[in-house]
C-alpha cells in the first residue's frame, strides 16, 4: 500500500534535503526523522524520509544497493589499477 | 469501454491505443483488419517493394539528456522502415508551431533534424509549416513520413515466427521513458539518465544483411515498452513468449527511477532499441553482431518463442525463478506512492 | 546467492506447510506485498496447500465512491486547483475519474509538499490536497497542514480519506472471516506504528502477525516465520524487517498524526463501516477541511450490482472467482473497488495472474 524506496541523503538544509538513489536526485523532507545527517540511507515514502537504515543493512537486504556497493567496488579497483 | 473523448491515456501505446486504432481509425479511414499491424506499410509500385511510415512527435519536455523532439522526430520514423527491413530514401517534414514559440529553440531543433537526417542519410525533400494560436499546440509539434526501399535479403513478417526463435533486446530498456519522465514539470527530479533516442538503420541493416531470413521479425519497442512489443507478437502470431527477467539489460539509475516512481521498466518507452526474432541457430552470431555497434553493444537474447499452451500469453521467469504473466500495459504509466 | 537464499526459504516452507497437513490460509494486508507476490513470482513457489489471501490493504480501493466524487465535484469548480498523488487519476466515480474529466486545475504531485508550493505559488486559488492513504501518508499530509498554518496559507486544503488499518484487520477477525490463519503485516505502515502495535491484535485473536519488506527474501522470511508459528502454534508479533520497523515506530511521525487528525468510525469502500478505521481533522484545524470550506457532504453509495469486492477484500472469494472478474470488470473499466488501482487484488490477479 504504500511504495518507498531507499536513497542516500546527499545535501541537508534544516528539514529540506536532497535525496539520491542511483544518481537520480529529488527534493525530500527530513521532517520525519529530524537525526538524519548527510550520508545517511533514510527510506522515503511520497516525498518524506520515514525512517534511517543502516547501511551494511541495506546492502544486505536491497538488490540495488548490491549493485551500488559493486559498481564502487568496481570503481576503485578500476582507479588503483 | 465506450469513451466519448479522447483521453491522454489513448496515446500511450498499451491496449487503450490498440483499441482506438482498431475500433475507430481503421474502420473510419480503410477498413484494414489491426491483426497485423506493422511499424511501415509496402506499397506495390512498379520496380520494386517501397515501404511507407509516418509518426508525430509531442514530447515534453521538447529537449532532454540525450536528445530533443527533433532528434526523435527523424529517427523515430527512420527507425520504423529500419526495423521493417527498408532502407529510408526520403522524408518529409511537417511543424506546427504555437504562436510565440521562440526562434531560438526552433533553430536548435532544426539542427538537430539536420544532424540527424545526415547521419541516417536520408534527404528531406519536402515539408511544411503551420502556425496556430497561442494554447492551440504545446511549442511545437512535428510529423515526419518517410519511404523506404526494401532489403533485398530482408524477409521480415509475423508470419515466419516458429517456437523456438529466441528474442534479442539490442540494449538496456526504459532510457528514453524515465528520462524524459524525469524532465516533466511537477515530477522533476535530477538525473544522469539519458535517453537512448539513435536511429537505427545501422544495426537493423546489418543483421539482415548476415542473416537474410534468420531474422524474422523486428520492432522498436517504443510506447508501451517490451511488455507492449512482445503481446502485439504473441497476439499476431498466436504463440506464446518467456522472457528472462535476468537477462534483460537495464541500467541501475533507470531501474531506481522507475522504483521510485512505481512504474514497471517492461511498459516504459524506448527510442533506440530493436526488439528482433531470430532463429535460436544464429542467436549467437546476431548477438556478436549487434554487439559490433556501440548503439548494440548492450544487446542480449532474452526470451524465447513457445508452442502456445492454453492462450497465447507472454510470462517472465522472474528473477527469484518464479513466473507470472506479462500483461498489454493499458495507457500511460502514471506515478503512484502506493 | 540470492537464488540460494530464495530456494532455502522455499524449502523451509514447504516443509512447515507439509508438517502442517492442512490449508493454511495468511493474508497479505497490503498491497504492495499483493503486488510484489506476483511481480516476484512467488506464488508459484509456494507449497499448494499456502494460500495467500489479498487484503484490503489498497487505500486507493478502499476510498469510497463518495469521496472520488467529491474530488471531481471540487476539479469542475475553477477557483480550485486539485493536487493529487497519480493513484487517484483513475479511479473512477459514479460518473466519471479525474482522467476522464481531464482538466488543467488537475495536478499530479509526488509529495504532499508539492501541494503546499502549489498554493504558494497561486494565491488566487484554493489548493485541494487529495489526502488519501494509510499511517505511512498520513504524516505527510499533517506536515503540509503545519506548514499551511505557518506560512498562513488561507488557500490551502485537504480532503481528508485517511484511513487506519490496524481497526480493519481487527473488523476482518471480527466475524467477517475467522479463517484467516495468520497476517503477513505491511512494512511501511509498520515503519510508522511499530511492529508492537500489532501485539494486542495477536493476543486477542491468537493469529501470527508477522511484518515483512518487499523483497522476495523478506516476504519468503516472513512467510516462513508464519508458518514456523502456526507449527509450533505459538502465535505472536514477529518482524522479518526490522532493518526499517522498529517495536515502537516513528514516535515523531505518530504524534504529528496526533496533533493533527482524530480516529473516527467511517467507510471502506467494499468492507462498510469499520469503527475507528478512518481519520478526520481535529476542528481546531477545521479551517484546513476542504469538506468544510466548500459545504460537501459525502452520502453513502451503494456498491455496483454483481460486485463481490466486500467478499475479495476479506479474503472468502479469489477474485477470479467473481462473475464480474475479467468481462464486465476489468482494469480498463474497472466495475468493483479491487479493479481500479493496481494494487488492488482484483487488478494484481487480472495482471499478472494464471487463473485469468
Amino acid at each position: 500500500m504504500c511504495l518507498a524506496v531507499p536513497a542516500t541523503i546527499v545535501e541537508l538544509d534544516g528539514d529540506k534535503a536532497v535525496a539520491d538513489a542511483m544518481g537520480n536526485r529529488w527534493n525530500i523532507r527530513t521532517t520525519l526523522v529530524p537525526d538524519a545527517k548527510v550520508g545517511d540511507i533514510v527510506l522515503v515514502h511520497a516525498g518524506f524520509a520515514i525512517t534511517t537504515i543502516d547501511r551494511r543493512q541495506a546492502v544486505e537486504t536491497w538488490e540495488l544497493f548490491e549493485q551500488i556497493e559493486q559498481f564502487r567496488r568496481q570503481e576503485e579497483r578500476a582507479n588503483e589499477n | 469501454m465506450n469513451h466519448d473523448k479522447i483521453l491522454l491515456a489513448h496515446g500511450g501505446g498499451g491496449s487503450l491505443m490498440a483499441d482506438l486504432i482498431a475500433k475507430t481509425i481503421l474502420p473510419g479511414v480503410s477498413g484494414k483488419s489491426a491483426d497485423k499491424l506493422t511499424d511501415a506499410a509496402s506499397v506495390n509500385f512498379a520496380g520494386g517493394d517501397l515501404l511507407m511510415t509516418t509518426d508525430s512527435f509531442v514530447v515534453k519536455p521538447l529537449f532532454f539528456p540525450g536528445g530533443d523532439i527533433g532528434k526523435l522526430a527523424v529517427c523515430g520514423t527512420v527507425n520504423d522502415l529500419a526495423v521493417c527491413g527498408a532502407k529510408p530514401v526520403a522524408m518529409s517534414l511537417s511543424l506546427i508551431i504555437e504562436e510565440g514559440f521562440e526562434f531560438e529553440k526552433l533553430e536548435r531543433i532544426l539542427k538537430s533534424i539536420g544532424q540527424a537526417a545526415q547521419g541516417a542519410n536520408v534527404p528531406i525533400i519536402t515539408g511544411d509549416t503551420k502556425v496556430v494560436e497561442t494554447g492551440a499546440a504545446d511549442g511545437i509539434f512535428i510529423n515526419t513520413a518517410a519511404v523506404g526501399e526494401k532489403l533485398e535479403k530482408a524477409n521480415l513478417s509475423f508470419d515466419n515466427i516458429k517456437p523456438g526463435d529466441v528474442l534479442i533486446i539490442t540494449g538496456t530498456l526504459g532510457d528514453h521513458g524515465m528520462t524524459v519522465l524525469s524532465g516533466q514539470k511537477g515530477l522533476s527530479f535530477r538525473s544522469e539518465m539519458q535517453s537512448d533516442c539513435a536511429c537505427l538503420f545501422g544495426i537493423a541493416s546489418a543483421l539482415v544483411e548476415h542473416l537474410g531470413g534468420a531474422v524474422k521479425f523486428m520492432r522498436d519497442p517504443t510506447r508501451g515498452g517490451l511488455a507492449a512489443t512482445a503481446n502485439e507478437i504473441a497476439q499476431a502470431t498466436g504463440l506464446s513468449i518467456r522472457l528472462d527477467e535476468s537477462a534483460i539489460p537495464v541500467k541501475p539509475a533507470v531501474l531506481a527511477a522507475a522504483e521510485m516512481l512505481g512504474m514497471d521498466i517492461l511498459n516504459i518507452a524506448n527510442e533506440g532499441k530493436i526488439l528482433a526474432v531470430v532463429s535460436a541457430d544464429v542467436a549467437g552470431e546476431a548477438i556478436e553482431i549487434l554487439k559490433a555497434d556501440p548503439l548494440g553493444k548492450d544487446s542480449a537474447v532474452i526470451g524465447t518463442v513457445l508452442q502456445v499452451g492454453k492462450s497465447a500469453i507472454v510470462e517472465i521467469r522472474t528473477k527469484i525463478g518464479g513466473s507470472r504473466i506479462v500483461g498489454m500495459p493499458y495507457g500511460r504509466d502514471l506515478p503512484r506512492i502506493c | 546467492m540470492r537464488i540460494d537464499r530464495v530456494g532455502r526459504l522455499c524449502g523451509d516452507i514447504e516443509k512447515s506447510c507439509a508438517d502442517i497437513g492442512r490449508l493454511i490460509q495468511v493474508m497479505e494486508v497490503c498491497g504492495t506485498h499483493t503486488v510484489a507476490l506476483f511481480r516476484l513470482g512467488i506464488r508459484s513457489l509456494l507449497p499448494k496447500n499456502l494460500k495467500l489471501l489479498s487484503g484490503p490493504g489498497c487505500p486507493v480501493c478502499v476510498t469510497e465512491q463518495a469521496y472520488i466524487d467529491t474530488v471531481i465535484e471540487l476539479a469542475c469548480r475553477d477557483d480550485c486547483i486539485i493536487a493529487t498523488y497519480g493513484d487517484m487519476l483513475r479511479v473512477p466515480g459514479r460518473e466519471t475519474s479525474l482522467e476522464k474529466l481531464a482538466r488543467a486545475n488537475i495536478r499530479i504531485v509526488l509529495s504532499a509538499d508539492d501541494a503546499v508550493k502549489l498554493a504558494q505559488q497561486h494565491p488566487g486559488k484554493t489548493i485541494v490536497f487529495v489526502a488519501v492513504g494509510f499511517e505511512t501518508t498520513t504524516p505527510a499530509t499533517a506536515v503540509a497542514i503545519q506548514q499551511a498554518a505557518e506560512f498562513e496559507l488561507e488557500n490551502f486544503a485537504v480532503l481528508c480519506g485517511h484511513k487506519r488499518v490496524l481497526p480493519a484487520m481487527e473488523t476482518l477477525l471480527s466475524g467477517r472471516n475467522d479463517k484467516i490463519d495468520a497476517f503477513l503485516c505491511p512494512g511501511h505502515v509498520s515503519v510508522i506504528i511499530g511492529s508492537d502495535a500489532y501485539r494486542p491484535l495477536a493476543e486477542r485473536f491468537k493469529r501470527p502477525c508477522v511484518v515483512a519488506g518487499f523483497e522476495a527474501e523478506q516476504i519468503l522470511e516472513g512467510l516462513a516465520e508464519i508458518c514456523s508459528q502456526i507449527e509450533k502454534n505459538a502465535p505472536s508479533v514477529g518482524s522479518v524487517y526490522s532493518l526499517a520497523v522498529s517495536p515502537q515506530g516513528n514516535k515523531i511521525a505518530q504524534s504529528l498524526i496526533e496533533k493533527f487528525f482524530e480516529p473516527c468510525d467511517g467507510p471502506w469502500r467494499g468492507l462498510g463501516n469499520i469503527p475507528q478505521g478512518c481519520l478526520k481533522l481535529k476542528s481546531q484545524y477545521g479551517r484546513f477541511d476542504a469538506a468544510r470550506r466548500f459545504g460537501l457532504t459525502m452520502e453513502d453509495c451503494p456498491e455496483p450490482a454483481g460486485c463481490l469486492c466486500g467478499q475479495v477484500l476479506c479474503g472468502l472469494l479469489d477474485p477470479a472467482g467473481c462473475p464480474l472478474f475479467g468481462k464486465k470488470c476489468a482494469p480498463d473499466h474497472p466495475v468493483g473497488p479491487c479493479m481500479v488501482s493496481t494494487e488492488g487484488a482484483c487488478a494484481a490477479w487480472y495482471k499478472y495472474g494464471p487463473e485469468r
